[in-house]
């Protein structure tokens, strides 16, 4: 919708200070797209793909610099049909790029992508970002959120649920670290009992495991250990880690992530 | 190997003419198939002079009698079988008739097929004449094997209107449904690439290859069989190109709501099939019953046909063609308005 693609039922969009109705052409000027579905013609080269889609803008860059961009150039004259799954994606992305855009749309882009292929990315859009441009990135990993974005929106069954700076969201949960664990045998310890512990914010269970959000780790670790000894229970498992976004999420809508 | 801008609409045309040459499947059936087609048909209907007319004499009576009286006339063949075996040949086409020796003398032969009325004229005549009758009138033949009238002069033409029809609504139609599928469409339509653009480098590169296509069948038939080509090539270039244009607007029209591959192969079916079959590729409407001849006219195809074979075989000049060629551009402006009404871009 964002992208004229679809027409709002209520409500204007407004993109880069204009609305969709009598700018369409000049946004779409401007706006670098790459979509998550699309299949780029099988048959044509990584140059003569870009350079298609160079043909639309009136301003850019030339196809070599966008090819340097994403590190395509030794695959210029390759069908796209020959390229892995990772440099079609740099693709899609160069050819959103070579119209050097004000604002550029990433559909969920390294979804599916080997860590090595999603560095590269990241640090495709990592330098569109530093040299000033505008990215709306869409995507199911946290990780990539945290790394990425300045701004994240958390999105669950179509509202959006939390704003804010990827700090921020985290900060929101009024702890920086998360202790899980999971214990020996049938018996649990009560929520109010480990809400008591020192630093604890928020407790809950998922699987068997137990998941406090903390804020003195230092503390909370220790003072958990002696009601476990008093108690005379075992741990099976022990671990922690600083929160991420992706705690945030779960802390937020109270289940893992999900395919939709 | 440039890297400038380029206008969209060329890079657009170039994108339509690098995925068509690069398949080479679609070359085969564009170019060699059309042909290799009129190859075979040329040479299994080459006018070889009075052709054989095979007939069974059932066994008994007098039948080494009308057995020798049949082979007295050169152009037929004719074999003793027992009864079943004669009737089952019958059936399955191998003779064209079966002669039953007794008083009368009895002919079986199934008159729907032409070879079985062909062999009832023939075989009557030469057991008439071997049993003495005599031609009361004295007649010549004159055997026509001038080029324009033979089968391969017919066929051509009508080969060349059967692929420009098959291109433009295979070429128009799967190539628009497979972008469709790809979500191409969306992705351009996220693009400022103009939509009217996008449409017309379909119609430019089918334009390319229409010069190809046309070219090469024609040529064909003009150097292999010496098919005449009487009229400009001004006039046929001018016919095959509305030809064309009414083709790639109808592959539009199929294209334009469907979503899949398969969808589409349905639609085009739906409406070449009976184009195929009606319109007087392989042999004349006039096979029709008259009944129906008003709905064959109307057909583009049927058109597109008849003015090709106006212009290359008689020569007819573009202005007596007009009516032809309004049918066919008026198929072609329904198909447009139309397609570009209800197109679906996702």
């Amino acid at each position: 919708m964002i992208q004229g693609l679809l027409d709002p039922d209520q409500g204007t969009v407004t993109v880069l200070g204009l609305g969709w109705d009598g700018h369409e052409q000049e946004l779409r000027q401007r706006m670098g797209t790459q979509l998550q579905e699309t299949r780029l013609p099988d048959k044509l080269t990584v140059r003569e793909t870009v350079t298609l889609f160079r043909s639309f803008y009136r301003e850019g860059c030339t196809v070599d610099e966008v090819l340097d961009k994403v590190q395509l150039q030794e695959k210029s004259d390759a069908w796209v049909s020959k390229l892995s799954g990772g440099q079609r994606q740099r693709l899609a992305v160069a050819c959103a790029l070579v119209s050097t855009p004000d604002i550029l749309f990433l559909d969920e882009p390294t979804t599916g992508l080997d860590p090595q292929s999603r560095r590269q990315l990241w640090g495709i859009i990592n330098a569109f970002r530093s040299s000033g441009g505008t990215i709306m990135l869409t995507t199911h990993y946290m990780e990539e959120a945290e790394q990425l974005c300045d701004r994240v929106a958390i999105v669950d069954r179509g509202t959006v649920i939390a704003l804010g700076s990827p700090r921020e969201l985290i900060a929101s949960l009024g702890a920086e670290d998360v202790v899980e664990y999971a214990l020996e045998g049938e018996r649990q310890i009560g929520h109010d009992e480990l809400s008591a512990l020192p630093g604890v914010q928020q407790v809950h269970s998922d699987d068997g495991r137990t998941v406090l959000t903390v804020s003195r780790v230092h503390q909370a670790v220790p003072a958990l250990m002696r009601l476990l000894t008093e108690r005379d229970v075992e741990l099976s498992e022990l671990v922690t880690h600083h929160a991420t976004l992706e705690d945030v999420f779960l802390s937020l809508t109270g289940r893992h992530l999900r395919d939709e | 190997m440039s890297s400038g801008r380029g206008s969209a609409l060329l890079q657009l045309t170039l994108w339509r003419f690098r995925e068509f040459i690069r398949e080479p499947e679609a070359l085969f059936w564009v170019f060699a198939f059309p042909i290799l087609l009129a190859l075979a048909l040329g040479i299994a209907f080459k006018n070889r002079g009075p052709a054989t007319v095979r007939v069974a004499v059932e066994e008994g009576g007098r039948s080494t009698d009308v057995q020798e009286m049949l082979e007295s006339a050169p152009e037929i063949e004719a074999v003793i079988l027992p009864p079943q075996i004669a009737d089952d040949q019958l059936r399955k086409g191998r003779v064209a008739l079966v002669v039953r020796p007794g008083e009368p003398l009895e002919y079986v032969y199934d008159s729907t097929r032409t070879e079985g009325n062909a062999a009832r004229l023939v075989v009557h005549n030469a057991i008439q004449e071997a049993a003495g009758r005599r031609d009361v009138w004295e007649v010549r033949d004159r055997r026509i094997r001038e080029p324009g009238s033979r089968y391969i002069d017919f066929l051509i033409p009508g080969l060349i209107g059967m692929n420009i029809m098959g291109t433009g609504m295979w070429g128009v139609g799967y190539g628009i449904v497979k972008h469709r599928t790809d979500k191409l469409l969306k992705r351009l339509l996220a693009s400022p690439a103009r939509r009217s653009q996008y449409m017309l480098s379909h119609m430019l590169s089918r334009l390319v290859f229409l010069v190809f296509e046309v070219t090469a069948v024609l040529a064909f038939g003009h150097y292999a069989f010496g098919v005449p080509v009487r009229g400009t090539l001004a006039a046929v270039a001018v016919v095959s190109f509305l030809g064309a244009m009414t083709f790639a607007g109808m592959g539009l029209l199929v294209a334009s709501r469907a979503r899949t591959v398969e969808g589409v192969s349905g639609l085009m079916n739906l409406v070449m099939v009976p184009m195929w079959v009606f319109s007087g590729i392989f042999f004349a409407y006039s096979n029709f019953p008259e009944a129906i001849h008003p709905f064959i006219l109307a057909l583009p195809l049927t058109a597109l046909n008849d003015a090709l074979r106006g212009v290359i075989l008689d020569g007819a000049s573009l202005s007596s063609q007009v009516g032809l060629l309004a049918i066919v551009s008026g198929w072609g402006v329904v198909g447009f308005t139309v397609a570009l009404k209800i197109f679906r871009w996702e």
